[in-house]
């Protein structure tokens, strides 16, 4: 509130002079304002830049058939990115088919069935999830769950859906593909429930009592109304979600067991493109490592900036959508 | 939705409007289908406090032994015994030069984006999809980056390099919380110091920076969280060092910090490393807890602050 304290000065001290002042104070302003803009803009693109820079060997090496390889072998000088790429797929698939039910469940209840003082307190908790640091969450991982995964869940996965050959015989580690998904379904869960929970407050009441009204019940309200007026919103959380599950690395690493080759069985070790990359980048073993490193941070970075754009593009016709009605 | 609506018109198989009303259909099934569906989204929402506590009372409960003063002022002797001072030290260093780095350019990125380019324009459009995207960048791939911009230049790795990185982890999270700030500033005030003749940067500087002080600060105070946490970068740019030194000069060799520490830690045999881990966890998550309630608190005060 400072510029309330400007002393109003009479008329002739205003000058020509002061005016030049603010004028020059403008353009210094403007110019640093649009110079911090700038950087960001330069520092996606050097990103984008030193990515494909730095994969330029491998890509010239090995081409597109690099994406279908599944051999990674570092001593021998072979390198292919199917076996980190499906291990992505995998362990996202994972986290995402049972984050975002379960966070629009908690959504849905944070948002229309939560007495106030529960809301006030359990929503704050949520989002709180999203604060504990990934290697915290991949330590828990590693000494906590994956024995119970090991122990518990996969050989009760094993009984009833044994006859799939996903869900084949118990590891005795549980460093598996499937605790690197349930892990990661840990860490995307209250993305996608806090975002949806906003738009579900969104939802116009007059929408929510005209059905209420009209007798529906609760669940028939949140199916007829309210999920279908945030669709696309929640689409879009559910890409944000995506994102960051595809990028996790340190968690991942921490459980995934750093196995080789593609197996049907979800209870193998497996590895996933961020976590090969942040394990495998500071010892390098032969010459086309590095590079071959760059190549799969370069699919990542293709893969993420695709998922970011799909958010946005999902979540803007949202908008526009929300403005006509 | 007009045909929905325009539809029950022409439809002669539904009931007479003027007919009493009487409820139709199987409400006990719709009632009982509508209580399932309450019931599990409350065992959902309380899940996710489950897990979340078990998170919290696993650290506190692993690291019970080894929490004291000690542990936090002492320097580590072998990977046994002794505290995480200099890790602990260093952590904050790297996070305060990251902090130095982007608070400044995120903060007038915000302000470009809600004072001088119109909120529809092409470049604000344009920027904050770059906004969007820089965040959505998973972050060993800033790793990576800078570790090709900076280590395999200096042929070391170095606590600066690890705050440059996460400097680039910060920028779009300080940016887009202060243009949401700014963009809460009342018009008004911005129209009253204009016609009071006051310059745009006094204007900026006088009166929609403080109004909005709160609120960036908050935005701040959880991008800082963050990155005190970002452990995939410092795994490239800063993990190599002596785990029993202090070392704070940011050009010199790697700089100790606690996210690697207990990366590197989390995998030994040996139970009292594995204790010293779950102490340096504990001291983490803390630290980001307690930050995190104090953003919430302090951005609840600004908005009433603002919302007069």
């Amino acid at each position: 509130m400072s510029a309330l304290r400007l002393r109003l000065r009479p008329r002739a001290a205003i000058g020509a002079e002061a005016a030049r002042a603010g004028r020059t104070g403008d353009r210094i302003l403007f110019a640093l304002c649009a110079g911090a803009g700038l950087l960001a803009v330069f520092v996606l693109g050097e990103v984008v830049y030193q990515v494909i820079s730095g994969a330029r060997p491998a890509i010239s090496k090995f081409g597109l058939g690099f994406l279908v390889h599944s051999r990674w072998a570092p001593n021998f000088s072979a390198f292919g990115a199917a076996q980190a790429l499906v291990g992505t797929v995998i362990t996202s698939i994972i986290a995402l088919s049972i984050a975002t039910p379960l966070g629009i469940a908690i959504a849905v209840y944070l948002a229309m069935m939560a007495p106030p003082a529960v809301r006030t307190v359990v929503g704050p908790l949520v989002e709180m999830l999203a604060a504990i640091p990934s290697v915290i969450v991949g330590f828990w991982g590693l000494i906590v769950f994956s024995p119970f995964v090991a122990n518990h869940i996969e050989p009760a996965l094993h009984n009833v859906l044994g006859f799939m050959p996903l869900f084949g015989a118990a590891q005795t580690t549980g460093f598996s593909l499937l605790t690197a998904g349930l892990v990661l379904t840990i860490m995307v869960l209250p993305i996608i429930a806090a975002l949806s929970r906003d738009l579900f407050l969104t939802v116009p009441v007059e929408l929510t009592e005209g059905a209420a009204a009209l007798g529906a019940t609760r669940w028939e309200i949140i199916r007829g109304v309210v999920l279908p007026t945030t669709a696309s919103g929640v689409a879009a959380a559910t890409v944000l979600g995506l994102g960051r599950a595809l990028g996790e690395a340190i968690a991942v690493l921490q459980v995934v067991g750093d196995g080789t080759g593609i197996h049907s069985s979800l209870f193998q070790p497996g590895e996933t493109l961020a976590a090969r990359i942040a394990n495998e980048f500071t010892s390098p073993e032969s010459k086309l490592h590095i590079p071959s490193l760059f190549y799969l941070a370069l699919i990542l970075l293709v893969i993420g900036l695709v998922t970011s754009v799909l958010a946005r593009m999902i979540a803007t016709r949202f908008d526009v959508h929300r403005s006509l009605a | 939705m007009t045909a929905q609506l325009d539809a029950p018109e022409r439809d002669p198989g539904l009931p007479d409007p003027s007919a009493p009303l009487i409820a139709s259909g199987n409400l006990r099934r719709r009632d009982a289908v509508s209580r399932a569906v309450t019931a599990s989204a409350t065992v959902a929402a309380f899940l996710a406090v489950a897990v979340l506590a078990i998170l919290v009372f696993t650290v506190i409960s692993k690291a019970w032994s080894v929490l004291s003063l000690s542990f936090i002022f002492t320097n580590p002797s072998g990977l046994d015994s002794g505290g995480i001072a200099n890790a602990l030290l260093g952590t904050i260093e790297i996070v305060a030069i990251a902090a130095v780095i982007a608070l400044p350019v995120g903060i007038l990125t915000g302000l470009y984006l809600t004072e001088f380019a119109g909120a529809n324009s092409r470049s604000a459009r344009f920027l904050k999809l770059v906004l969007d995207l820089l965040q959505g960048l998973p972050t060993i791939i800033v790793g990576v980056v800078v570790y090709g911009l900076i280590v395999a230049v200096t042929h070391r790795q170095s606590g600066f390099a690890a705050s440059v990185g996460l400097s680039i982890v910060m920028l779009p999270l300080i940016a887009r919380s202060s243009q949401e700030v700014l963009l809460l500033v009342p018009g008004t005030l911005r129209e009253a110091a204009d016609s009071l003749g006051v310059s745009r940067w006094r204007t900026v500087l006088g009166v929609i920076l403080p109004t909005a002080a709160g609120g960036i600060a908050t935005g701040a105070i959880l991008s800082i969280a963050r990155a005190a946490g970002e452990t995939a970068p410092l795994l490239v740019l800063d993990s190599i060092y002596d785990p029993n030194a202090t070392q704070l000069n940011p050009f010199g060799h790697g700089v100790p910090n606690v996210p690697i520490l207990i990366l590197t830690t989390s995998d030994l045999p040996s139970p009292s490393a594995l204790t010293r881990a779950w102490g340096a966890a504990f001291v983490l998550l803390a630290a980001i807890l307690i930050a995190n309630v104090a953003a919430r608190i302090m951005l609840a005060r600004s908005r009433r602050k603002m919302m007069g």
